[in-house]
């Protein structure tokens, strides 16, 4: 599988199935895991990085569940290349950082992806579509078992799966999942929420993952704590959150829909309005006006519009993407009336 | 109180911040805070883990745990703490009486109850393995029942759906 082939296919994970896809859109289950001895990945020289990495690829490349992969090493990646997959969410930010020996195995449709040298040796992670956070365990515990039959994992019986940095700790473990709440947003309930996930010892993020903005009300929540649970009861406890969240999201629509149906309708036709009418149009807004238009589908206010094509969009709409597309570099202008474009047409069909 | 972002709003959210070991008061407008709540996220672990080691270190101690270092990959227990992390696997055992209440200030455990590599297990429980391998070999069904649904090849996954039958009945039978 070639970088490129990406563009032409849609992520598992964007397609709009599963549980609550009308709330949730995606479920990921992320495992920190290292070798034992030799030193972590953000610790290492380029040597021992090269040695790491000679070590797991072959483990990996050859596993069942990436029997059609696509392998790439970063620094052999231009910035545009290295972006597509930041916007895809099969690597994290601080990976595409140049580096040597970093690299990143993707299976091909996108619902595994294994970073090596981040900051651990091995960042593994899988990802669903809608709220099913145990069908992203199913599979990242099968290639985990697997891989710790075949390399020596640095663990110990207290501590469990021994990690760079100490907050993950113990199981290694990071489930998260990505919620759209336009409608706490818009009826100001949602600071109360994110206060009530931050007493829980959850972390919430943006759409991007740590470091990024909420931005078109979307909230990526997920564990801190990785010590003193197991992997089963970090995702039941997570599990029933995202299932309060879920019901508190869809009564606030219900009640717009009873109290300010003319509002919420007047809001979502003005997005598709600017949509599908902009010559001019920047990541953040179109962002927004997504968001609307989502909820516009997710209500049947909007019919016609699934959200798998609107996921698709917002995927498709990032810097990288548009370059990709355009098949050039372009700077924020050019990308603004591109995006606008590119917008217009699919929605035009 | 106003906002101490935009200064305009009415401050109703109120956020301690550590940075640089230093801890700040903040109050905020609603949506400053929300702003606010994800530029934190960035560094949470290194926060985190800062208010961690000032909060149970004594300064009679310091100079004794300054001197530590990794004998594996020589990082120095001054270096964690500025980094924010860990050098390899054994700093685990060399700064493990500093780790020990760290890692209970940030995960409220001590003892990992989670799951362990194949390897460990083979060696501790040869009967544990096996169940495992069983759970493994289940969950390599499913997902590959999964791949025939997204293929839209429907009767090779009721075929793969009809085997993870067959085996969980067999699980559950040698219980
Ligand atoms: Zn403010
Ligand atoms: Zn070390």
């Amino acid at each position: 599988m070639e970088l490129s082939d990406l563009l032409g296919q849609t992520s598992e994970w964007l397609k709009g199935t599963g549980d609550s896809s009308d709330i949730v859109v995606s479920s990921r289950i992320r495992l920190a895991r290292n070798l034992e001895k030799i030193p972590f990945s953000h610790w290492a020289n380029e040597k021992q990085k090269k040695q790491i990495l000679d070590i797991i690829k072959p483990v990996v490349i050859n596993h069942e569940l990436m029997k059609e992969h696509l392998f790439c090493i970063i620094d052999e990646l231009d910035e545009v290349d290295k972006n597509l997959l930041l916007e895809r969410h099969l690597v994290s930010k601080e990976h595409i950082q140049p580096g040597g020996s970093k690299a990143v195995v993707i299976k091909n449709n996108e619902t595994l992806s294994i970073m090596i040298n981040e900051e651990d040796h091995l960042r593994m992670q899988a990802i669903k579509s809608g709220f099913n956070l145990q069908g992203a365990w199913d599979i990242v515990k099968v290639i985990d078992e697997d891989l710790s039959g075949k390399l020596e994992y640095a663990f110990s019986n207290n501590w469990g799966y021994l990690t760079a940095c100490p907050t993950n700790t113990g199981t290694g473990m990071r489930a998260s999942v990505m919620l759209h709440l336009p409608s706490l947003v818009m009826t100001n309930q949602i600071n109360k929420v994110l206060q009530a996930i931050a007493k829980l010892s959850l972390a919430v993020r943006g759409f991007y993952g740590e470091g990024s903005d909420a931005t078109g009300n979307f909230f990526q929540v997920s564990n801190q704590i990785t010590l003193g649970y197991s992997e089963d009861e970090i995702i039941d406890s997570l599990s029933r959150v995202i299932k309060q969240i879920i019901s508190q999201e869809k009564q606030s629509r219900i009640n717009q829909l009873n109290n300010q149906r003319k509002m919420l309708e007047d809001k979502i036709w003005r997005a598709y309005g600017v949509l599908s009418n902009a010559k001019v149009i920047s990541s953040s807004e179109t962002i927004d006006l997504l968001s609307n238009l989502r909820l516009g589908s997710d209500l049947d206010i909007v019919n016609g519009i699934n959200s798998r094509f609107i996921n698709e969009l917002f995927i498709i709409i990032q810097p990288a993407h548009i370059q990709k597309v355009a098949g050039k570099k372009l700077n924020s202008a050019q990308r603004d009336e591109k995006r606008a474009e590119i917008i217009k047409d699919k929605l035009k069909k | 109180m106003l906002c101490d972002i935009c200064h305009k709003r009415e401050a109703t959210v109120h956020i301690t911040e550590i940075i640089n070991n230093k801890m700040t008061e903040l109050h905020l407008c609603e949506e400053c805070a929300k702003k606010k709540s994800f530029q934190m996220e960035q560094h949470f672990g290194l926060a985190d883990l800062l208010a961690g080691l000032s909060d149970f270190e004594t300064p009679i101690e310091e100079t004794k745990k300054s001197t530590l270092k990794c004998p594996n990959c020589g990082l120095t227990y001054e270096e964690f703490r500025k980094i924010g992390r860990l050098g390899c696997s054994k700093c685990y055992t060399t700064f493990e009486s500093n780790l020990k209440p760290l890692l209970k200030r940030i995960h409220r455990a001590t003892k990992h109850v989670g799951s362990a590599p194949v390897k460990e297990t083979g060696k501790v429980k040869k009967t544990q393995a096996k169940v495992k391998s069983e759970e493994s070999e289940i969950n390599k069904l499913k997902e590959a029942m999964q791949i025939a649904i997204d293929k839209e090849e429907f009767e090779k996954a009721a075929e793969i759906r009809d085997k993870i039958k067959e085996l969980k009945k067999n699980k559950s039978k040698e219980k």
